[in-house]
């Protein structure tokens, strides 16, 4: 049967109980397969539910926060009036957004327009399922995580082109065929820092990679090789921004010469959930920027016995999403200062400045570890 | 697009674009974390909760009024030089004759509701006589306030 590796309270706790229940069951369907069976799907359903609960859970205060960001750079208040300082303003919106009439424009083609939210769905909660979010809170431990990472992601670009594809409009089609070449050349550089990443910590298994950082502030690796692992955090933001289609890398929206690109023919829930698509891929990545080089649940020790005292007591959880939360104000205070590129700017930038720089970033990290490690 | 370039001016500059392409998004993310971190560069105001302790600013053009001294004296000559600045036909001096056979102000007849306040009667005016106020609040349900008389006083000056 099923053994899961990391021991978890709460999955202790149902296959403790399932059995315990299962007495009350006339004797003869009993069977300890049957009870590990149950125990194994209510666990499954438990983990579905979580998962489910952080992305969906974390997109409406994922967008107030963004609004207030917003606001905020731009001498604004952003939203004040629904609650207070305006926090109900974005579960008002997100009914507004499901009670609307769905429809598809004439011309277009029925099935894969609606398919195309759900395939832009999978990649993030994929994603998510992988992250480590705690040293006992996580749904599927896989020792190929990266790997994993890396092939969901292509999910995200499907989904876009079928999506503008469908569409049976031109801006939607140049929206997503600029936003196929886009992540596709990005996810280059993206799978080569996170090859980097497993490189010096010898592991794709998100686990290990973050209980790798254990130890002080300077074991994480964005300080534990010096310089190198600064550029390379640098390069995953750059890629990761790129990845996501988020600004200054939105050509694939580019609301002012395309009229929001790939997702200008959606209303109402299909567009909703183009919308939680784009802000649960900014909690994955940086869930996943994290745990590759901010120590993941990690509390950030600083070597000082008394405060780390104090800093180990908080639960990992806490740290994580703390660090989680300061990376989306990092790709949101980005978002709202840089201008977007041209198409062909984009495209030098990745083939001409950054595959380069990640070659020779990876070569000297192998240089590195053949001359310190 | 192409120029004619060597090999050691296209890296050169390449190198150079390598270190003013990220000072100058620097330069720029520091203005708006400078923005982000200082509340007290918001400008929006919250309109009606901060009725009591609005104040608009004073290049703001509300409504037309006459500048009067306590007594409800003013400077207007009754010349007609904003009634012909007037795009719109906003304003109307009717002028009277005092005792000595003057020519004075009579009525300052306004029409609030053809005005668009852009304010060119207040920079035609070579008296200094009217100004723009700064009363914003100006809707109403009855059409007849909007016509308005703007002088206290008939007959002066």
């Amino acid at each position: 049967m099923f053994v899961p590796s990391i021991t978890n309270p709460v999955g202790d706790f149902v296959r403790e109980m399932v059995p315990r229940l299962a007495e009350y069951l006339p004797a003869s369907i009993q069977s300890d397969t049957l009870n590990s069976i149950v125990a194994f799907l209510v666990n499954a359903l438990i983990c579905v539910i979580a998962v489910c609960a952080v992305n969906i859970g974390s997109a409406p205060i994922l967008i107030y926060m963004e609004r207030k960001v917003c606001a905020h750079v731009q001498c604004r208040l952003g939203p004040m009036r629904l609650g207070w300082h305006g926090t109900i303003q974005t579960i008002a919106d997100v009914l507004k957004m499901l009670f609307k009439e769905v429809y598809a424009p004439s011309g277009a083609d029925k099935l894969m327009f609606y398919l195309a939210p759900l395939i832009v769905l999978i990649a993030p909660f994929i994603v998510c399922a992988l992250i480590p979010f705690g040293r006992d809170l996580v749904v599927a431990d896989v020792s190929m995580g990266i790997p994993l990472i890396i092939a969901v992601n292509g999910f995200g670009v499907l989904g876009i082109l079928l999506g503008g594809w469908s569409s049976n409009n031109k801006y939607s089609l140049l929206g997503a065929l600029r936003s196929g070449a886009q992540m596709i050349s990005y996810e280059i550089s993206f799978t080569m820092i996170l090859l980097f990443v497993v490189m010096i910590s010898g592991s794709t298994n998100l686990m290990s990679i973050t209980l790798g950082q254990e130890g002080t502030i300077s074991d994480w690796w964005i300080f534990k090789i010096p310089v190198l692992g600064i550029i390379a955090f640098i390069l995953f933001f750059i890629s990761s921004t790129a990845e996501m289609n988020r600004a200054p890398f939105d050509i694939a929206e580019a609301e002012q010469e395309l009229t929001g690109g790939y997702h200008t023919e959606y209303n109402g829930t299909p567009f909703a959930m183009f919308y939680l698509a784009e802000y649960i891929a900014l909690v994955t990545n940086s869930a996943l920027a994290t745990t590759c080089f901010l120590g993941g649940f990690l509390p950030p020790c600083i070597g000082v016995a008394f405060v780390d005292n104090y800093l180990n007591m908080v639960p990992g959880v806490v740290w994580f999403f703390a660090k989680v939360f300061f990376m989306i104000w990092c790709y949101m205070m980005v978002r709202w200062t840089f201008v977007r590129p041209r198409v062909d700017q984009l495209m030098d930038f990745e083939w001409k400045f950054l595959l380069p720089v990640n070659l020779v970033l990876l070569i000297a990290g192998a240089a590195y570890i053949v001359v310190c490690g | 697009m192409q120029e004619n370039i060597t090999l050691l001016q296209y890296f050169k500059r390449y190198f150079k674009r390598c270190i003013t392409g990220p000072w100058s998004l620097m330069c720029g993310l520091s203005v708006s974390l400078k923005y982000f971190f200082d509340p007290r560069r918001i400008v929006t105001e919250q309109y009606p909760e901060n009725r009591k302790t609005l104040r608009m600013h004073p290049r703001y053009r509300g409504r037309l009024e006459m500048i009067e001294d306590a007594d409800g004296n003013n400077h207007c000559t009754a010349c007609g030089m904003c009634e012909r600045a007037c795009p719109n036909a906003s304003i109307n001096v009717l002028s009277t004759k005092n005792i000595a056979g003057k020519k004075v102000l009579g009525r300052y007849v306004y029409h609030f509701a053809s005005c668009t306040q852009c304010g060119l009667c207040v920079e035609a005016c070579p008296f200094g006589a009217i100004r723009m106020n700064q009363d914003f609040e100006v809707a109403t349900t009855d059409p007849n306030t909007l016509e308005m008389i703007l002088n206290k006083k008939e007959g002066q000056g």
